[in-house]
């Protein structure tokens, strides 16, 4: 199986109040295909890891490797295409342009990424809504629907570009028990059926004992 | 490269979605516009009338005979006392002719020189104005009235009769408004003159001017070059003043220090003679673009605190946006676009604004003793303050828009998104 993500002694310290270590020394790989949780209790730097691994965060020392593409060391522009291109996000809370209809937000970074026609684009977009049980509220503004339904086309949104992972910062952590088994059987068949990588940072036990790995960390360690 | 469409569908999308923010915003670059449009077509229409009424009836040099002592007395050429102090008291100036001498000559020269775009020849004389029991004192100038109207748009003055009347009958006359008011006379009726030493000529009235200037049309009439000379009693080579109009008003003042060098005449050039108005014009200028520079500015601060605030509002947006790879840049153009689609869209509207005004100034009757051609406000319909008027808005709003595009440009997004 192929590496998808290398992360290679990842050190980062925060520097506001003081000076604090937060990961120290981390180094793991995903593989192609692969579902992994990350758990841990609060404070102890895996939402810090993920904003890392995702190239949001470039204040760290250590490597990343995504893809066989160093991508410690490059410039914003540079890891803002990479994003575009190779990561999906979604996050807790739903980050939907609330001013556009959930269409135009799933369809926004196929747009930004310019690779495809308008028409193909939006067919990809409609597909990928269909296939997530919310094609019918496609016309709909994105404030206008519900949690579980941000959620989704949050997660169509992830998709629009095929990217090589998708992450996920407690994707669940806000959804009902329906809704977040939903979310999850989603993450399940995207992973066996399409064969994308999944890194879900998440508090929820039942959601991380269904992934494939469980990376548990503590006090900025890996200790499983 | 980033699709330029998606940029500006964002754009479009934020500045709608808070329309009224974003319309005040445009009405605050509309009327920064619009005033400096109304005011600068409004000002330099008057300032062209002004600067018109100086220009087109004041000769760029002219050269008369000024009868003044001699600067330099017999004593000062005296080797005996060239190093002395010497006091002369009472000093008068020595009897000479009034005439420019040998003014055909010089008149010759002038015209062909290449600077000079044309010349008149005026006969002054001082004159009794008779008619009836009246007796009034005043000035008559000898024109060629062909070359006056040509050069000094002469013709502007005449309100009643035309200046043609007074090519076709030798023994005509302008005459006047003020005087032809005293007098209680109108074109077709007749006057007598009497010259200083005594002779009596009859005229008949075939027009009546009015300068403005109360104290000229108090004394004030023309007539033929011709009739003010045999009026005087002298031969065509007497000349009292010429009017020289160049081609480059600039040139006036070397020019004329040339003349009075050379032909031994008092040249004055326009500058000299009218200082003041320059002055005026440059004055009246400053304080219209001042004005619209400040309008501008308080209307660029209010686009600065509306984008501000939508920064604000829009944090999520921008961090999203950043999440799903817009790169820092593309964010700073949505907004830099939007400041600019404000004062694009605030600009043409001021501009249709300030048209629309300077239409309705334009229209507004201004009538006046001063200015008999002046029948409506004066206002300059240049396409140039148009233009000027546009770029001051979209440079405006970019440099209201570029600081608060510039903050969003370097929002970090992970401190957005951890901070839910």
């Amino acid at each position: 199986m192929s590496t998808i993500i290398e992360a290679n002694n990842i050190n980062k310290y925060f520097r506001k109040p003081m000076l604090f270590h937060v990961l120290k020394d981390i180094s793991f790989n995903i593989n192609k295909g692969e579902f992994v949780s990350i758990m841990g209790k609060s404070g102890c730097g895996k939402s810090t890891l993920l904003y890392i691994l995702s190239t949001m965060d470039t204040d760290y020392e250590g490597e990343l490797i995504l893809g066989g593409q160093k991508l410690t060391g490059k410039s914003g522009n540079e890891l803002s295409k990479v994003r575009n291109e190779k990561i999906g996000f979604v996050f807790q809370f739903h980050y939907l342009l609330p001013e556009f209809s959930v269409l135009q937000n799933v369809m926004l970074p196929a747009r930004k990424l310019g690779r495809k026609s308008y028409n193909e684009i939006e067919k990809d977009a409609m597909k990928s809504l269909s296939l997530l049980g919310i094609g019918d509220q496609a016309k709909k503004k994105a404030s206008m629907i519900s949690g579980g339904e941000k959620q989704r086309a949050a997660i169509a949104r992830a998709l629009i570009n095929d990217p090589k992972i998708i992450m996920g910062d407690e994707p669940t952590g806000n959804l009902d028990s329906k809704n977040s088994d939903n979310v999850f059987n989603i993450f399940r068949q995207l992973s066996s059926e399409l064969g994308i990588s999944l890194l879900m940072v998440t508090h929820d036990q039942d959601f991380a004992k269904n992934t494939d790995r469980i990376i548990e960390m503590e006090d900025g360690h890996i200790i499983g | 490269m980033t699709d330029f469409k998606i940029i500006l569908e964002i754009t479009k999308t934020h500045l709608l979605s808070r329309f009224k923010q974003s319309s005040i915003a445009a009405l605050g670059v509309t009327f920064g516009i619009g005033t400096f449009i109304v005011l600068v077509s409004f000002m330099t229409g008057l300032n062209n009338m002004l600067d018109g009424l100086t220009l087109n009836r004041t000769p760029h040099i002219h050269i008369y005979n000024e009868i003044k002592p001699s600067e330099v007395q017999p004593i000062d050429r005296s080797e005996e006392y060239k190093n002395s102090y010497n006091v002369i008291r009472s000093i008068k100036p020595k009897r000479s002719q009034e005439r420019i001498h040998n003014a055909l000559p010089l008149m010759a020269v002038l015209t062909k020189d290449n600077r000079v775009k044309g010349i008149t020849s005026q006969v002054a004389a001082k004159v009794f104005y008779i008619s009836g029991s009246i007796e009034l004192n005043g000035v008559v100038n000898g024109i060629n009235v062909a070359d006056e109207v040509k050069l000094f748009n002469f013709g502007d003055y005449i309100i009643k009769g035309s200046p043609e009347n007074l090519l076709r009958n030798s023994n005509g006359i302008l005459l006047g408004a003020g005087l032809a008011d005293k007098m209680s006379l109108s074109v077709g009726d007749r006057l007598q003159l009497s010259s200083v030493n005594g002779g009596v000529f009859p005229l008949k009235v075939v027009g009546i001017f009015q300068s403005g200037l109360a104290d000229i049309d108090n004394i004030q009439s023309y007539v033929n070059l011709k009739t003010a000379q045999e009026f005087l009693g002298e031969g065509s080579n007497y000349i009292s003043d010429i009017n020289v109009k160049l081609w480059d008003i600039d040139k006036a003042f070397l020019f004329s220090k040339e003349i009075s060098k050379q032909h031994q005449v008092t040249a004055i050039d326009i500058k000299t003679a009218n200082a003041q108005f320059e002055t005026g014009t440059t004055i009246r200028n400053l304080i219209t673009y001042s004005v619209s520079i400040t309008l501008l500015i308080v209307a660029g601060f209010g686009i600065y605190n509306i984008l501000n605030m939508l920064i604000y509002e829009k944090m999520n947006d921008i961090a999203i946006l950043k999440a799903t790879g817009f790169s820092g840049n593309d964010v700073k153009l949505i907004f830099i676009s939007q400041a600019l689609i404000i004062g694009l869209i605030g600009g043409l509207l001021g501009l249709i604004f300030g048209l629309f005004i300077s239409i309705l100034i334009d229209h507004t009757p201004f009538e006046t003793q001063a200015l008999p051609t002046i029948k409506t406000f004066p206002v300059n319909f240049k396409i140039l303050y148009y233009v000027i008027g546009i770029i001051f808005a979209l440079v405006s709003t970019f440099l209201a828009g570029y600081l608060p595009a510039r903050r969003a440009q370097s929002i970090d997004p992970v401190d957005v998104i951890r901070g839910q």
